[in-house]
């Protein structure tokens, strides 16, 4: 009898997702929004994404010493965001460096996947932001790639809504489209990678904050500058993408809108009162920090838990 | 048309495979050549054999039973000769004590076994030991022996006798074929279970994928007030205890106690069906409804089968197992017990399907790291932390995974399922749970 059977624990069924499966969602969650930005700004758009994206692989494969340079994919997932919040038009070496940081500061130092407790991609955005502010604060319009500065550096007269909605404004690569965001991000929903809560924590209270502080004379001036608030910048890129980065969010649902809450406040805390225009990335990378802190305050109640 | 009840929070949608047998009505099986019957097929105290080596038997005779309150009687299936008293095999690995009964296949019944035309007027504590004596256990797989689940400590009221008849597990379908061959028996054996515990009130759940079912339990409960049948949410585990128990009752079972505490009594339909066979004629538990299905096998079927029949026998009546079977499972696939092979073990009381399983459906996976998804957070239906007891365990941290509340673990295997990095959370759930109580058990010991 050559009949071998496997012995196991139960359960003896498993979902067909895994780690890459859903990295090649977030993948392909981002594809929207990268297109928007290689349609407003053109070839440096589209080469500093692979920059990023390929530098961040590879030295990932260098690290774990891997043949498949793809991976579980969580290399391409960083490196695409990092593109995503650099200005479109940053030199080359500073997208190798950023793609390379991202993976070897980021996350590889602190273990690896699921190990590091700040979003890699903004570790690195942070770290290029330090060490070349220049680079990192040259914006472009869109199409013509004059140099311009961006919506929230301008104020709100600057662009029309529609504009900002649709991305037609300096800015980074990937956070200036709200609809591509939105479109891609709606897969992420679908797939059940994320839910409503970290994003509409971020995004409510940005709006609340901008409508109560943004505008001045009567409801309509501050119901646009709360809306004027959540479609400039980087709060859209931010709730929907890098806030719900899994490893360092929390898992429990009353963290997650906690979190969420708190990327809000912090980032309209620096756009309204800090030194710089804008704040989602510092938001996030403190409220990274806080996440280990959060999900062991906000543990659920066990079915039939018992007062004590 | 009524509506479906609310659902409970979490779980999974697993698929549920049960196309290949559902619509195949049950089968006798053979009998037993040999018939090997376990001294224990339940949960608590083994029995001891009542039977020597060359004794004759009768069917339906005791053979083994033990003086422990939690634990009950076992019987033989078959007419014939004690031939060994020996160990086999069972579903959870460890070898234990069983009667092997040669078969006479003259099928003579003990002269214990007699009805009681005048079941209905029998008294409480008469219709317990009736359910003792029957050896009539949950037959949904946990084996708790029924006497017990229907003796609820004095002070406790009952409320509800609720029939689990969702059927939550992928590929079984035993208890479907059941609910529309014998509908009856069922509302019988519900009644009786009534009586004992003096409940005003039977619920029958069943999920909306088997809509044929909650139309012959309807057509069977229609003439008794006291008796309701609900399609529920068609959702893994909607057959667990506790989150039938929510569903019915919007009641939780107090963490660490049983759902008598709040009211409840819950019984297989099986169970119902065993007891009221028991009740009516004196036929103790001596067979089942054993789906036998999935990929790994020639002809999947749903069949009575005499408990003590080998295993062997009863894959054999179904065509034998297909040449790339890589696995045997007692039980569903969600909860069940994979087995190294089908040798020297019979069906037992608890043996709700033989689910055999091909390459294609058996991977083995590397464990991956936690990318703290929170997939398994979303869908534990008891709201712990399977992510963080599973990584306190990997780094042996027990405390911490009790801290987590790893005790309240009803190891549906939900967290597993979900899982993207693949990791084993509910068997590391199950390794701290064993450490936890012994240490619970060292502290309450040095007190």
């Amino acid at each position: 009898m050559d009949r071998k059977l496997v012995v196991s624990s139960s359960p003896h069924l498993k979902t067909t997702e895994s780690v890459q499966s859903v990295m090649i969602d977030v993948l392909v969650a981002l594809f929207p929004a990268a297109l928007a930005g290689v349609i407003f700004f053109g070839a440096p758009a589209l080469i500093t994404m692979v920059l990023t994206t390929v530098s961040a692989m590879v030295a990932e494969a260098i690290i774990l010493r891997q043949r498949n340079i793809f991976g579980d994919g969580s290399a391409a997932v960083a490196g695409l965001l990092l593109a995503m919040v650099l200005p479109p038009t940053v030199p080359w070496w500073l997208a190798v460096i950023g793609g390379v940081t991202a993976i070897v500061i980021g996350k590889q130092v602190f273990g690896g996947i699921g190990n590091n407790i700040f979003n890699p991609a903004l570790v690195a955005r942070a770290i290029l932001m330090a060490s070349w502010a220049t680079h990192m604060t040259t914006w472009v319009r869109p199409v013509d790639l004059a140099t311009a500065a961006t919506p929230l550096a301008l104020g709100q007269r600057a662009f029309s809504f529609t504009n900002l909605f649709v991305g037609a404004v300096p800015g980074c690569i990937g956070e200036t489209s709200a609809f591509a965001l939105i479109l891609g991000a709606g897969w992420l929903f679908y797939k059940g990678h994320i839910t409503w809560r970290i994003p509409g924590g971020f995004i409510g209270t940005v709006f609340i904050m901008g409508f109560l502080f943004g505008g001045y004379g009567g409801a309509m001036a501050m119901f646009s500058a709360g809306l004027f608030h959540v479609l400039a910048g980087g709060v859209m890129l931010g709730a929907l993408f890098m806030a719900t980065d899994m490893v360092t969010s929390p898992v429990t649902a009353k963290g997650q809108l906690i979190f969420g809450i708190g990327c809000g406040l912090l980032t309209m805390l620096i756009r309204i009162f800090g030194a710089f225009p804008e704040g989602v990335m510092f938001a996030i990378l403190m409220m990274n920090a806080l996440t280990p802190l959060i999900d062991n305050k906000t543990l659920p109640r066990k079915y039939g838990e018992v007062a004590k | 048309m009524q509506m479906s009840f609310k659902t409970f929070k979490g779980g999974v949608h697993p698929g549920d495979f049960k196309s290949a047998t559902e619509k195949k009505p049950v089968v006798p099986a053979k009998p037993p050549a040999v018939a090997i019957i376990p001294l224990s097929q339940h949960i608590g105290a083994p029995c001891e054999p009542l039977v020597a080596v060359g004794d004759e038997v009768k069917m339906g005779q005791k053979v083994g039973d033990s003086k422990g309150f939690v634990s009950a009687p076992v019987h033989s299936s078959v007419s014939g000769k004690v031939i060994k008293i020996e160990m086999c095999n069972s579903a959870l690995g460890r070898p234990v004590q069983a009667v092997y009964i040669e078969n006479d296949f003259q099928d003579t019944w003990h002269e214990d076994v007699v009805p009681n035309p005048n079941w209905q007027q029998l008294e409480i504590d008469e219709l317990k030991k009736l359910i003792r004596e029957g050896g009539i256990v949950g037959m949904g797989g946990a084996t708790f022996p029924t006497h017990v689940k229907v003796s609820p400590p004095p002070g406790q009221v009952i409320e509800y006798v609720l029939v689990n008849a969702a059927e939550c597990e992928p590929y079984l379908t035993a208890d479907h074929r059941a609910m529309l061959e014998r509908p009856e028996d069922i509302i019988v054996g519900l009644q009786i279970v009534m009586k004992v515990v003096n409940a005003p009130k039977g619920m029958i759940g069943i999920e909306d994928n088997k809509p044929d079912a909650v139309e012959a339990l309807k057509k069977a409960a229609a003439n008794f007030p006291n008796i309701e049948v609900h399609a529920l949410h068609t959702k893994y585990p909607q057959g667990a205890e506790k989150q039938l128990i929510k569903v019915f009752t919007n009641r939780e079972v107090p963490s660490g106690g049983l759902p008598s505490m709040v009211g409840c009594v819950v019984q297989n339909p099986g169970t119902c069906i065993a007891i009221a066979d028991m009740v009516r004629f004196g036929k103790p538990l001596i067979e089942r409804n054993v789906t036998i299905t999935g990929s790994g096998i020639m002809e999947p079927k749903n069949m009575l089968v005499r408990v003590g029949t080998p295993l062997e026998e009863v894959i054999e009546q179904c065509g034998g197992f297909k040449s790339n079977i890589r696995k045997m499972v007692l039980g569903g696939p969600m909860m069940g017990f994979s087995q190294p092979g089908p040798e020297n073990q019979p069906v037992t009381k608890g043996t709700s399907g033989i689910l055999c399983l091909t390459d294609q459906e058996v991977q083995l996976y590397d464990i991956r790291q936690c990318i703290k998804c929170a997939k398994c957070v979303d869908v534990c239906p008891v709201s712990i932390m399977p992510l963080f007891i599973g990584s306190s365990v990997e780094q042996g941290m027990y405390d911490k995974a009790e801290a987590y509340n790893a005790m309240d673990c009803i190891e549906c295997g939900c967290c597993t399922y979900i899982c993207p990095s693949r990791r084993p959370l509910v068997q590391w759930i199950r390794m701290s749970k064993g450490d936890i109580a012994a240490r619970r058990a060292a502290a309450a010991a040095k007190k």
